[in-house]
């Protein structure tokens, strides 16, 4: 049997628990996780996509994408916990508070 | 000599995405000497660049551009069809006039650049360059890169300010964004491990090939889910007023324009050029029926909100749901006569409604600026101090409402046209309804503005270049109608197969 299944089952698995994490925690850091939890998995199928013929070995091109695209989960990361951490300072708060301050004009 | 510049050689589809990158670069360090002429120059060549592809296209048909001249599947290529050319054209008009704009709006009122405007400049400059890179790009991934440039600077544009409301509105907006492009660069991982290929052009053809297997539907809804959510059509809309609302004006100007319909477009490419086989009917009736659901939500929230901004960014909402009326109509797999008509009705209606919207945010940010908050019951008198602003929400209602000779009217006529020659007169009745409830909502505010001002009614001096942008934004959509054969005409080159029935 290729590795292809249970390493794309996998990643497919890591996506759900990111997902679940998205919508059922309230932190902020939880969900910012979440989010990179997701990217892990999604990565993780294309790392099991470029398996995915034993054959032919290892196919360049999804390493590449999987490259590129952590470097926007980075920066991306990086922006959102400095999101989080500008709401922590001006609300007191680390969630996305249903009773918004009515926004100022 | 012009000849020469529209030749098929010169790559104006780059010129459109890198000089706006080394602009933005170039802003961060430079910081208040930059301005204004690095904004101003910025805006002149990307409208420049802009009007030549246009040009190019409709000289050569559509292009297609291997940069550096390496192939896919790692080259990356661009691809300049009517359809991308025209975004590519309304995002620069559109951009520049909101750079006006905002060198007014971003001026310390001590002098000199405020803080906000240093961060605005690069900011505007990146997802200008991003969202034509969506326009143009022509392969899954880069599309993917596009899409996250521009999410990212989109929010970053929501927070300039750091109001505490405006950083978690953006934050609840990048939540969803990162959530959509990852449901997205799932899709294409399925699709990569399909077909081996990410070229859109390619895997067009190797979809019409063979019979798709179960993956390629499961690819084709993970990334349109993730696209809906970024396009904020009903009901993953809930981020979207918020966002929009609270940016400083020029930013949502830019977001609720542009930056919603890139993913739109990027729909209509997928479910049109690239899936049409795998496409359902059954599918392209539910995108339409929650568009349909969208313009009677968004319209009826719109009408009960208080303040100009909100009322503007749930009209928004209701707008995008005239988008997706374009799939039940112009989509299914049989290529129907009417389906050109919906198609360029459909996007001709992110056109006007970019130009319209844009200018009503601009003319919102004046007001503000001028009065010092946006409550619509506190506008009174609005219309005797700033009549050419007041003029300029006016005219980009006609497009909301979809009343002649607006581009809303025409893009309104083409879909209205096809619902009802399709049978499919419910959308019809949707569309009429959203008219009327559109018009409730501007002239409410318009007359609102046109009441007698309140006794000590204090009003801050307003240049006039910040009334003239949004005029001249405005001017422009109500005008689209008269002038909508040459879009129109733009969009028919390089058109989807499934569209090229009939007329026009």
């Amino acid at each position: 049997m290729t590795p292809f299944p249970l390493y794309a089952l996998a990643g497919v698995a890591l996506v759900a628990i990111g997902l679940h994490g998205l919508f059922a925690c309230v932190h902020l850091l939880r969900r910012i996780l979440a989010v990179n939890i997701i990217g892990g998995g999604v990565f993780l199928v294309f790392g099991a996509v470029a398996a995915r013929d034993p054959a032919s070995g290892p196919d360049p091109v999804p390493h590449a994408m999987v490259i590129t695209g952590i470097v926007v989960a980075v920066s991306a990361t990086a922006f959102a916990l400095v999101l989080a951490w500008r709401i922590h300072r001006a609300t007191g708060r680390s969630t996305l508070a249903e009773d918004d301050p009515s926004p100022g004009a | 000599m012009a000849a020469e510049l529209l030749d098929r050689s010169v790559a104006w589809s780059v010129l459109t995405i890198v000089p706006p990158l080394v602009l933005a670069a170039l802003a961060l360090p430079l910081g208040r000497r930059a301005v204004p002429w690095l904004p101003l120059a910025g805006a002149a060549g990307l409208v420049a660049a802009a009007l030549a592809l246009a040009l190019q296209v409709r000289a050569h048909g559509p292009l297609r551009l291997e940069l550096g001249g390496w192939e896919a599947p790692l080259g990356i290529a661009l691809q300049a069809d009517g359809f991308g050319a025209l975004m590519v054209l309304t995002t620069a008009v559109v951009g520049a006039a909101v750079m006006v704009h905002a060198l007014v709006e971003f001026r310390h009122p001590t002098g000199g650049e405020s803080r906000a405007g240093l961060a605005f400049w690069p900011l505007a400059l990146f997802l200008l360059a991003a969202l034509n890179a969506v326009f143009l790009g022509a392969d899954l991934f880069n599309l993917y890169v596009a899409l996250e440039v521009m999410g990212l600077a989109a929010v970053a544009l929501v927070t300039i300010e750091g109001g505490a409301a405006a950083l978690v509105a953006g934050m609840r907006y990048l939540l969803v964004a990162l959530a959509g492009s990852l449901a997205y660069l799932l899709g294409v991982a399925l699709i990569y491990a399909q077909y081996g290929v990410l070229d859109l052009e390619s895997l067009a053809e190797r979809i019409a090939a063979g019979a798709a297997p179960d993956s390629t539907m499961a690819a084709l809804v993970l990334m349109t889910v993730g696209l809906l959510a970024k396009t904020a059509l009903f009901p993953l809309h809930v981020w979207l007023p918020p966002a929009h609302a609270n940016a400083p004006a020029p930013a949502s100007a830019l977001l609720s324009a542009l930056v919603v319909k890139a993913s739109f477009c990027l729909v209509v490419r997928l479910w049109f050029d690239v899936f049409a086989p795998v496409a359902t009917a059954a599918a392209a009736q539910l995108l339409g029926l929650l568009g349909a659901a969208a313009i009677l939500w968004g319209s009826v929230l719109a009408l009960r909100q208080d303040r100009l901004k909100l009322m503007v960014a749930y009209s928004s909402v209701a707008q995008i749901g005239y988008l997706f009326l374009l799939f039940p109509l112009a989509g299914g797999a049989a290529s129907l006569p009417w389906a050109a008509a919906a198609w360029s009705g459909g996007i001709f209606h992110a056109v006007s409604h970019a130009v319209a919207k844009a200018s009503m945010f601009l003319a919102a940010g004046t007001i503000i600026h001028a009065l010092g908050h946006d409550r619509i019951t506190g506008i009174s008198g609005a219309a005797h101090r700033l009549p050419i602003t007041v003029l300029a929400i006016g005219l980009a209602g006609l497009t909301l409402i979809g009343l002649p000779p607006s581009g809303g009217f025409v893009a309104k006529w083409l879909l209205l046209n096809a619902a009802l020659a399709a049978g499919q007169w419910w959308w019809a009745l949707v569309m009429l309804a959203g008219g009327l409830l559109a018009a409730g909502y501007v002239f409410s505010a318009l007359s609102q503005t046109l009441a007698a001002a309140p006794d000590g009614f204090a009003i801050r001096p307003v240049p006039l270049r910040m009334e003239l942008a949004p005029l001249a934004l405005a001017l422009l959509s109500a005008l689209l109608g008269i002038v909508a054969y040459e879009p129109l005409a733009l969009l028919a080159i390089g058109r989807p197969a499934v569209a090229v029935e009939g007329l026009p």
